[in-house]
């Protein structure tokens, strides 16, 4: 198995066992922020062809020797509604805070109950 | 304990199956269909050396606007979750010698730095979202360093909406002469840097566009970075 695949496989994995063994709500906003590097990573090397560059066509890069652009402005995208998805989860995050003083989901679970 | 085991198990059942899928997709592989075209005819259809760049403002221009969208409407959904009655700093102790003195003598270089990346979006690896967080970082950096320390909000606020204003607007004005939505005029119309393609002056609307995003994604991540970082006063909910 190629490796970039298996890293990625390997993020995306280890982000969804930390959503679902953690109990600490940070913790899980980490594993999602894991899982969207995986997830990148696998566009990207999805997009990849062997042997060429970057596609800027400047300093003698040919249309024929730069990789495929559209999984690359694809993952531009995500990154930034990855930062816009993360900073409103952490602000919910923070209200949870100040309302049960506990960041444990299990406890959270039991004092609405 | 059994819920270890259940994710475990979960998981390399969905692990397996991503394999399985992934083993049919041979890596390295030329199969470009779109991207070929783009890759091809980037240079005289938009003027752009980076097609990346190219992709994202020009021939996809409007999911770009839709992605600022949602950047504006994550701030202000922040802004409106911790929305208390009074906040304001609460930070006790300064910042080191070291913080503070780094924070007012790199201040301008990292400006300088972010303004660079998005003015340089269609010739470098970079552009607009990178060039704004880079900004907000340098505010990031004041914010930490100095314990009083609070962005005018009377600029910041007007800035981010003339900015987002200002894509709008050039989106306008290519309806208006080509007939479309964020056509690319000072490119197809007026012809500005043909002879230079490579440099600076080129590329038609992309500096332009790219300026205003750099300008909006500073504006609205260091928003976030003040919403995130005052508190309410003590008993004040």
């Amino acid at each position: 198995m190629n490796p970039y695949y298996f890293a990625s496989i390997a993020l995306i994995l280890i982000g969804l066992y930390a959503i679902l063994a953690k109990r600490n709500v940070l913790k899980m906003l980490v594993g999602l922020s894991i899982m969207e590097t995986g997830v990148n990573l696998l566009l990207i090397s999805v997009g990849y062809v062997s042997g060429r560059s970057a596609p800027i066509l400047s300093e003698g890069i040919t249309p024929d020797r730069a990789v495929d652009p559209i999984p690359q402005a694809l993952v531009l995208t995500a990154i930034v509604i990855g930062v816009a998805t993360t900073a409103m989860a952490l602000s919910v995050v923070i209200n949870l805070y100040e309302k049960y003083k506990t960041l444990n989901v299990e406890e959270i679970r039991r004092l609405r109950g | 304990m059994v819920k270890r085991i259940f994710a475990i198990v979960f998981i390399l059942i969905i692990g397996f199956w991503m394999a399985k899928a992934l083993d049919q997709v041979p890596f390295g592989q030329d199969r470009m269909l779109v991207g070929k075209y783009y890759l091809e005819h980037v240079k005289e259809e938009t003027g752009a050396v980076n097609a990346v760049t190219a992709v994202v403002v020009n021939y996809r221009g409007f999911d770009t606007l839709g992605e600022v969208t949602v950047l504006f409407i994550a701030s202000t959904g922040v802004a409106a979750l911790l929305w208390r009655k009074k906040r304001k700093r609460t930070a006790k102790t300064e910042g080191s010698v070291v913080l503070t003195t780094g924070a007012r003598l790199l201040l301008p270089f990292i400006m300088l730095f972010g303004v660079y990346i998005f003015i340089h979006g269609h010739l470098t690896p970079g552009g607009g979202f990178p060039g704004g967080a880079t900004i907000a970082t340098a505010f990031l950096f004041l914010y930490l360093a100095f314990t009083v320390y609070e962005v005018d909000h009377k600029i910041f606020e007007p800035l981010e909406g003339l900015a987002g204003v200002g894509y709008v607007t050039v989106g306008l004005i290519g309806l208006a002469i080509g007939g479309y939505f964020l056509f690319d005029w000072i490119w197809q119309t007026w012809g500005i840097g043909k002879e230079n393609i490579g440099r600076l002056l080129s590329a038609g609307f992309i500096p332009i566009i790219y300026t205003l995003i750099g300008i909006k994604v500073g504006t609205e991540l260091t928003g976030i970075v003040d919403n995130m970082i005052k508190e309410p006063e003590e008993g004040g909910q």
